[in-house]
């Protein structure tokens, strides 16, 4: 058979994937799964879902090719404007996607995680949108680093509750979020933030973000008359910006996957959250994949300057994708992907995401030739973490 | 025959299931809780391997997984200290757990040290039946091992009736959509449901469980199933203990009616 790098019938991404999850999630998740598919297909859904797309987040979002970045680097760099989106970041193109599956499934209220806020930010839009009821998890320490997003999710009408188990961020917030479920399994949606949690969470948000690569290939052969690039950059917290921008290129050979990975103070640092470098095969939060964990199998607390990376674990299909080598993978450091924010910033005029800072800083390692096209998503704005780059970048 | 299946042939009453953290409140604590567990009259025990992301457990477990890990806690350790397990206890005894820890210890070598040490039976919530039949029965069923499936108020009856054929022991009935400890007593709406289950004339036995924390609920639980199972209740008392072995004598007493 050949090797794909789509979700097969029972869930997984070669060895990765799964649901495991209690019986408690069982019904729930089994609705989604004997469901999603016919929804997502349907011509209404699909017309709905562009609309809103269109109208409300402002899609298509540009590719921009950034002149003085190419220049610095010696090749042709473009930039995905994820940043444009309205909330400020990719997230809200899933939050779109599966606020429509709720209110096909009957639901009425949403539970969701988020880190950096900006899923959180983006699920409280669309449910002020539509009118169903918010609560929106988010470690204590995020909440404490994200202020602005906290303030964003409360005046859209969500209830925002604070994680207080274990490490207190993304990690946390999603248990509780599971745990939220539980305990709300009939009226109750969850919307996951990435392409993670059990099947078919992941494979649902990485169509709903594919809109990304979709678009790529338009404005690609728009602008320079083939619909593919040499390379494409993501970063990779869960991966669902990579997932999408990744998606129409998953069987395209010619271009090279390239996910960036945040290895907060180095790899070797104990301050990390660089899963593929520091991870292995084990479950979490309903899938199998690669995972921090001690020898015990204990899940290890990660750590990132930036909240929406600072997770133990990667989506199962970012963890076939390294597995089998169909994407290459870089671990990036807070102090790099600083510079690389304050680059981006100074150079071309846009003040990139923490996280997409991290997929910004690959191009120094990349050694992409002059002639190559290397399309980086920007999966979002850096407002959101001025407050960190006025402490860490001096900027008085 | 598997101890589990023996407590449910002989037993004159309803059967009371204990949950207790395994190195909690202290590490060594695990062989002293199970002592007295079964001097008070405990019919089955659960041990809870500590693990860090709990999904289906609320605060009071939470917080002794976490204690017991940072004391030191691990499956090999546990493993260790169950070492004489069979010399001091005669009970029934299950591991509940989490599948992310038994993965990592390797599953042919965990069932292979939980037949070694006397371990009847196993509950991981996160272990679906689908993988379970696919990829573990066979080695559970190879050192003797049951493993016990959950069922909830929301589980349909053609799935309730396919986990009754798998199922060997008991089933594990949740008593209300809630994570453990999330709720106490029982309503009738409660009631109605235990009933409901209790007409489709499952195979197996079934122990009712969550949200029961004291004699009126387990009487009230047992009288719609084999008996019930009793654990962030258990597990409030061992935090606040000031002599263990006491303590816990009185409790499960009071519970089974026991002088
Ligand atoms: C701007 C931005 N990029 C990336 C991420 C990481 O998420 P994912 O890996 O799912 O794209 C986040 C998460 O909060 C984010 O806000």
């Amino acid at each position: 058979m050949a090797l794909t790098y789509q979700v097969d019938d029972k869930g997984y991404y070669g060895e990765f994937g799964g649901a495991f999850i209690p019986e408690m999630l069982y019904p729930n998740v089994e609705e989604l799964r004997t469901h999603y598919l016919d929804i997502i297909k349907d011509p209404s859904f699909q017309k709905e879902f562009h609309d809103l797309l269109r109208d409300f987040v402002g899609r298509p979002t540009p590719l921009f090719e950034a002149k003085r970045l190419s220049e610095k680097y010696q090749t042709q760099v473009y930039l995905k404007r994820e940043d444009l989106c309205h909330t400020g970041a990719h997230k809200v193109n899933n939050t779109i996607g599966q606020i429509l599956v709720a209110k096909k499934l009957g639901k009425n209220k949403i539970v969701a995680e988020t880190g950096a806020g900006q899923h959180g930010v983006a699920t409280a839009t669309v449910c002020a949108l539509m009118g169903l009821e918010c609560i929106v998890y988010m470690g204590a320490i995020d909440i404490e680093r994200q202020a602005p997003n906290v303030a964003r999710m409360r005046m859209l009408g969500a209830q925002v509750v604070a994680a207080e188990s274990g490490s207190k961020t993304l990690k946390d917030a999603t248990n509780e979020a599971m745990r939220h479920w539980i305990n709300h399994p009939v009226d109750t949606h969850y919307i996951i933030g990435s392409v993670v949690g059990p099947h078919p969470y992941p494979d649902m948000v990485a169509r709903f973000q594919s809109v990304i690569s979709e678009e790529i290939k338009a404005q690609l052969t728009e602008k320079v008359g083939r619909n593919y690039p040499d390379y494409v950059l993501a970063c990779v917290g869960g991966g669902s910006n990579a997932a999408g921008a990744f998606y129409h290129y998953l069987d395209e050979a010619r271009t090279q996957l390239v996910a960036a990975e945040a290895a907060g103070q180095g790899i070797t640092s104990g301050h990390s959250a660089a899963t593929t470098f520091l991870g292995k095969s084990g479950v979490l939060h309903g899938s199998k994949s690669l995972l921090m964990q001690t020898e015990d199998g204990q899940v290890i607390e990660p750590y990132s300057i930036s909240a929406g990376l600072d997770y133990p674990g990667i989506g199962p299909m970012h963890a076939h994708l390294f597995k089998t080598g169909r994407a290459h993978f870089y671990d990036i450091t807070d102090e790099e992907a600083l510079a690389s924010a304050l680059e981006l910033s100074q150079l071309e005029g846009i003040i990139p995401a923490l996280e997409s800072a991290h997929a910004l800083a690959v191009l120094p390692k990349l050694q992409a030739k002059s002639t190559e096209i290397v399309v980086i998503n920007l999966s979002g704005r850096g407002d959101k973490d001025l407050a960190t780059y006025q402490q860490r970048l001096n900027l008085v | 025959m598997n101890r589990i299946s023996a407590v449910f042939e002989s037993a004159k009453g309803p059967i009371l299931n204990v949950y207790a953290t395994a190195g909690f409140p202290h590490l060594g604590d695990t062989m002293t809780v199970l002592e007295a567990l079964q001097e008070g009259g405990a019919d089955i025990i659960e041990i809870g391997m500590p693990y860090s992301d709990p999904v289906a457990d609320g605060e009071t477990i939470q917080q002794s997984n976490q204690v017991s890990l940072d004391q030191g806690m691990t499956v090999a350790h546990l493993f260790e200290q169950l070492k004489d397990l069979r010399v001091k206890v005669q009970v029934p005894v299950l591991l509940m757990g989490y599948i992310n820890p038994v993965l990592q210890f390797g599953v042919e070598r965990f069932c292979q040290k939980c037949q070694e040490v006397g371990v009847d039976g196993l509950i991981l919530p996160d272990l679906p039946m689908a993988e379970y039949e696919s990829e573990y029965q066979e080695i559970f069923e190879r050192y003797g091992l049951y493993n016990i499936f959950l069922i909830t108020p929301q589980t349909a009856d053609e799935r309730i009736r396919r986990i009754d054929s798998v199922s060997q022991g008991f089933i594990y009935m949740v008593s209300s959509a809630s994570t453990t400890g999330a709720k106490t007593g029982i309503s009738s709406e409660q009631e109605l449901y235990f009933e409901r289950i209790n007409q489709m004339n499952l195979k197996n036995p079934r122990l009712i469980g969550f949200g029961i924390s004291d004699r009126e609920s387990f009487l009230k639980a047992s009288a719609s199933a084999s008996g019930a199972i009793i654990g962030s209740a258990f597990v409030k008392l061992l935090a606040h203990s000031s002599h263990l072995r006491e303590d816990i004598v009185t409790f499960v007493r009071g519970i089974k009616g026991l002088k």
